[in-house]
């Protein structure tokens, strides 16, 4: 059983309040941090748990922090971004419905060490319940003076308050959330000026996802040396994964960076392998933008090493052949899953989701979309699958944001993997609309599981 | 996209709201009203069901900015509807996850259920029901959720939509 840190006591009964939480270990690491640490050093411990940020892009939190400028009689924020919005990923809906105190806790203790004063979590609207959850926890805290003025008597005073969103995957980009916090549409920000220099209301801010707030928490109890200690190379920590689509057992899974790949989909512990008996053809690995993977390159990296649920490892071998941790919103997809399907279904996301900013990506969303449609009906062509390759290129790199790469892989990826399929579209075109290309070659290589695991 | 048919009501918001705003407002600096947008939109939609551009014009007059910021906002996010919907929405999530595992047969039952395309409202205004992109719950799937509290109904099958659709029926006649 792997060690946990965010979620050791999620099963306790009434964890959710602040009571029961403050009673099994809970805001130690607030008395701790404003008690006994400068907010230098609480920076420098989250830079040596080689913390990196939980949200997608992975980059190094207390770096981050670093990076936040510090003018004189200048307000700076701490934003919390809650809008968890990326196809596969629901870990921080969960953490916030269970356990929605350590979010609390952490986000005391890094307002403390950037110095901020208000800080705000932005949370997507379509979690109201999780608002509610919230808003009713910083009530409890604060009326055990762990928020407001002068926090345990420390004179640092900090309000929290929880800003629901309207309904955009585009506010989960840090400066599109900083625009909807505004008030305003949720188009991103040319950078620079990055939000550590300009960001909410033209202060210095920094935007930090809900799990990667939560694990300062255990960082600063436990040091950032002995949270380095877990996970392999520059993948330090645990980290929370989203199991979903044909997978046995869906849900929420802590796993220590660095897990084998086959251990995690396979096991019992975690997604006891593929639902009803069936064997796995593909594998979204990070949320719906990172590029899908075949079975087998998946589960090994071209050099056939078995990969690992880390940074390094998913991205082996580039998106020539490898993927991306992401959010850790893993999909599996079971031997009956149509590819051609899963990436018009995608597309036609980001095309609804493209905020219209930038042409490649309003336009050529909307144009994937719409050839990606007439694939998976059986009015393709065999140049379709150029054309696709060809407008995904035309847009990844050359949009203010990354949603625009984050539709481009996700169907250059599935092109260049599983071209035949896309072909047998064309090819079959009145067969394709009522049967499934089937497993074909992109099987795993492995014995089935369900019968070596039983 | 603003002017709907129907003849909009004159819109006042009750003392009780107008202290809802006062509380959204105080959360951020001085100046800086605007940022309580979003809530307050919320706020009216639950109250109203749908924002009128009226509703929108009121909104805009209590945070002294003009109507076209609320309005450009309103049409941007995707929660806001700009026109009126049944008691009960139903939103069903049509994103990859839980399209793998069945979400468009949940929005043809559905819709064979309400007898109602995707955006209509049912002859007794109860219902209307539309897809909506991925919610975060994609372990769940396929899954719904009704505002204005946007409680979550998880793993739906046909049944449970049926139970669903009956309970919402007599919780509207109680």
């Amino acid at each position: 059983m792997a060690r946990k840190l965010l979620l050791t006591n999620i099963n306790v009964p009434g964890i959710n309040t602040f009571d029961v939480y403050r009673a099994n270990g809970g805001y130690a690491s607030v008395e701790k941090a404003l008690k006994t640490m400068s907010p230098d050093e609480i920076v420098e411990e989250v830079k040596k748990s080689g913390l990196r940020g939980r949200g997608g892009a992975g980059f190094p939190t207390g770096m981050k922090w670093s990076f936040l400028a510090k003018p004189e009689g200048v307000a700076r924020y701490l934003v919390c971004n809650a809008d968890e919005s990326e196809p596969g990923t629901f870990k921080d809906r969960y953490l916030m419905t269970y356990i929605p105190h350590l979010l609390i806790e952490g986000m005391i203790v890094a307002s403390f060490a950037l110095g901020a004063k208000t800080s705000y979590i932005y949370v997507r609207g379509e979690m109201m319940p999780q608002i509610r959850i919230l808003e009713k926890a910083i009530a409890e805290a604060k009326n055990k003076g762990f928020l407001g003025k002068n926090i345990l008597g420390t004179g640092y005073d900090l309000e929290l308050y929880v800003q629901p969103g309207g309904g955009a995957y585009i506010c989960g980009e840090e400066t599109a959330l900083l625009e909807s916090l505004e008030g305003k549409r949720g188009n991103p920000r040319i950078k620079p000026p990055f939000p550590a220099i300009a960001g909410l209301y033209g202060c210095p801010t920094v935007v930090n996802n809900v799990e990667s707030i939560a694990a300062v928490v255990p960082i600063i109890n436990e040091g950032g040396e002995e949270y380095a200690k877990i996970g392999i190379g520059r993948s330090t920590g645990t980290k929370l994964i989203s199991a979903g689509g044909n997978v046995k057992n869906p849900g929420v899974y802590e796993i220590d960076l660095g897990l084998p790949v086959e251990e995690f989909l396979y096991s019992d512990e975690y997604c006891g392998g593929i639902a009803n008996g069936k064997r796995l053809k593909a594998v979204v690995a990070g949320g719906s933008s990172v590029p899908i993977l075949p079975a087998n390159l998946f589960l090994k990296t071209i050099n056939n090493e078995p990969r690992l649920m880390s940074y390094e490892s998913l991205a082996d071998g580039g998106f020539v052949s490898g993927t991306m941790l992401g959010s850790g919103g893993f999909i599996a997809y079971d031997e009956d899953q149509c590819i051609v399907r899963n990436t018009w279904n995608f597309t036609r996301f980001y095309h609804h989701e493209s905020c219209g900013q930038c042409s490649p990506c309003r336009e050529g969303t909307g144009w994937m979309e719409k050839v990606l449609h007439r694939l998976e009906h059986g009015h393709g062509k065999l140049s379709d699958m150029d054309l696709l390759v060809d407008v995904s290129k035309k847009i990844e790199g050359n949009t203010i944001c990354p949603l625009g790469d984050a539709a481009a892989w996700p169907v250059a990826s599935a092109i260049r993997h599983f071209r035949d399929e896309f072909e047998w579209h064309v090819t079959n075109g009145a067969e394709a609309v009522t049967r499934n290309f089937g497993l074909a070659h992109y099987a795993d290589p492995l014995p089935k599981k369900e019968e070596t695991v039983a | 996209m603003l002017r709907v048919d129907e003849q909009q009501q004159e819109v006042t918001f009750s003392p009780e709201l107008v202290k809802q705003f006062d509380d959204i407002v105080s959360r951020y600096p001085a100046g800086k009203q605007k940022s309580a947008l979003l809530p307050i939109l919320h706020l009216v939609q639950a109250e109203y069901g749908w924002l009128s551009s009226k509703a929108m014009d009121k909104v805009a007059e209590y945070l002294k900015i003009q109507d076209i910021e609320v309005y450009e906002v309103a049409t941007f996010y995707s929660m806001y509807f700009m026109r009126p919907q049944g008691k009960y929405v139903l939103e069903v999530c049509r994103t990859g996850p839980c399209g793998i595992v069945g979400a468009e047969k949940i929005m043809d039952h559905i819709e064979q259920t309400l007898g109602v395309k995707e955006g209509e409202v049912t002859s007794d205004g109860l219902f209307s029901w539309r897809g909506v992109e991925c919610l975060a719950a994609c372990g769940y799937g396929p899954v719904l959720q009704i505002g204005p509290e946007y409680t979550f109904y998880e793993n739906l099958t046909n049944q449970s939509v049926d139970a669903l659709i009956a309970d919402l029926k007599v919780k509207a006649r109680n």
